[in-house]
């Protein structure tokens, strides 16, 4: 079994600890960048982007992020973690890691009044809809060639896309008992999806 | 907005959904664009909106109300992190205008005059999420029941004393464990006892933990106080006049972040605190009059 590495500097990395466990995986905490060396995979959680973007630079994550996802380190980025991980951002700030070929506007479904959630068909994973919680959550305004549409809402949103190794969620799988796309994002690290 | 015909919104999940993504974070209290555009720059997870911060609400006495919309909404304007504001306890209508204005979190707060002195604002039909202070575990279950998203310690605001959040979270955490411990028949007489909905005394039985984030404040002034609370156990930081009132509010919000997240390295905590100036001047909460307690405002 792989050991998935859960960026733990602000957010809800708990609550992915804890679907990483159900599915009987490793999981290491990452705080600093030292503890990168060792993982096969890491998901950038839920939280605020701006305070997550921070942090990444005052613990100088930056630079051996960028290296080691370019090298090919799988990564799953939900909700902040999609906007941590895009190419480019609509607003002025924060600065993403410029990784995955997408354009990513934040609060694109508006303010909290407005988060919501919503049943969405999402290819690459067997069985009914994905119960998809949406918080602030931020939306795929472009993409390039190479990334792939995993699901969109009825509007023709983007809310679930991928580029190979890279994985981004506008969505919450870790605030529900779902464990499915976990699942997808091992089955990714170890090759087989 | 319709943007799936099956969207739901103002649901209890995304409600407390946003807090779980404010965890392990600091909330900063601020009182215009450019006090919450510093707290933004240093890390900040959310602001807290309000005219004045607790200290000087001590300070000037007279009745404290909801902020003026212009001013909150001119926060609104200037960041992109979520913004909360305050209404009183039981003012539903300053509620309705907060939730209106489209601001992100409201704060049911004691350190504004209540509005109702028996009951709280229930807080199921809104949409926007509601954060509510405990002193004990009866007194945080109470507030769920009528639909708080998130908790947090009252503490005692505006005297830069950490003394009572320290108690507040060990009395709420404590009263978790001894609840995890019991026999079922004994959780009726605990909900009696404690005058908490019975359910909720059930869940925390079953899951030992609160329903939903619980974060800490009222006193917080050092990188050092909020490590304590993260250490006890609560899952990030409300730190109200301690930024603000500081000498250097930009210097000492961003150590604050950095201890919040690592609470468990001294040498980190060491390193933050290190120049940092004076601290906001601190109360000692003995000798104050019972009458100036904030925390027993609200039941």
């Amino acid at each position: 079994m792989p050991t998935v590495g859960v960026l733990a500097i602000q957010g809800d990395f708990e609550e992915h600890r804890q679907m990483l466990e159900k599915l009987g995986v490793e999981v290491s905490e990452i705080r600093l960048p030292h503890q990168l060396e060792g993982i096969d995979g890491l998901i950038i959680p839920g939280g605020e982007s701006t305070t997550i973007a921070q942090l990444i630079d005052i613990y100088h994550f930056r630079d051996v992020l960028r290296e080691k996802i370019e090298g090919g380190l799988p990564v799953w980025g939900t909700c902040a973690g999609m906007i941590i991980i895009s190419n480019k951002l609509t607003d002025h700030r924060p600065e993403p890691l410029h990784l995955m070929d997408i354009e990513v506007s934040r609060n694109a479904f508006g303010r909290q009044v407005d988060s919501f959630e919503a049943d969405v068909q999402v290819d690459d994973i067997d069985g009914p809809p994905f119960h998809c919680v949406f918080i602030r959550a931020p939306g795929v305004n472009k993409m390039g060639e190479g990334v792939k549409v995993l699901a969109k809402l009825e509007d023709g949103r983007p809310i679930a896309v991928r580029q190979g190794h890279m994985l981004a969620t506008s969505f919450h799988p870790e605030l529900t008992d779902d464990t499915r796309i976990h699942g997808l994002f091992i089955k990714i690290i170890e090759g087989s999806a | 907005m319709a943007v799936d015909v099956n969207a739901e919104t103002g649901t209890f999940r995304v409600k407390a959904g946003l807090a779980q993504m404010l965890k392990g974070g600091v909330i900063m209290d601020v009182v215009n664009a450019e006090q919450a555009k510093i707290a933004e720059d240093a890390g900040a997870v959310a602001v807290m909106a309000l005219e004045r911060v607790p200290s000087d609400i001590r300070k000037d006495g007279g009745v404290s109300r909801m902020s003026d919309p212009t001013m909150i909404q001119g926060i609104i304007d200037a960041v992109t992190i979520p913004v909360m504001a305050k209404a009183r306890i039981g003012h539903f209508v300053e509620a309705q205008v907060l939730q209106a204005m489209g601001v992100d979190y409201i704060d049911e707060s004691e350190v504004l005059t209540p509005a109702d002195e028996n009951n709280h604002i229930s807080k199921h039909e809104f949409k926007v999420p509601f954060v509510c202070g405990c002193r004990n575990l009866g007194e945080a279950l109470r507030r769920i029941g009528e639909g708080a998203a998130m908790i947090r310690t009252k503490g005692e605001a505006g005297t830069g004393n950490i003394v009572e959040a320290v108690r507040h979270a060990r009395t709420v955490l404590g009263e978790i464990r001894r609840i995890q411990g019991m026999d079922e028949d004994e959780l009726m007489a605990t909900a009696r006892d404690l005058r908490a909905p019975y359910d909720l005394v059930r869940e925390i039985h079953q899951t030992g933990k609160l329903p939903v984030v619980n974060f800490a404040a009222g006193g917080i002034a050092t990188p050092s106080d909020a490590a304590l609370m993260m250490q006890l156990g609560v899952e990030g930081v409300f730190v109200g006049s301690g930024i603000f009132k500081s000498s250097n509010p930009a210097l000492m919000a961003n150590a604050i972040v950095k201890a919040t997240t690592h609470f468990r390295d001294p040498f980190i905590i060491a390193e933050v605190s290190k120049g940092l100036g004076d601290s906001m001047p601190g109360l000692d909460i003995r000798t104050m009059p019972e009458d100036e307690k904030l925390s027993t405002r609200g039941w």
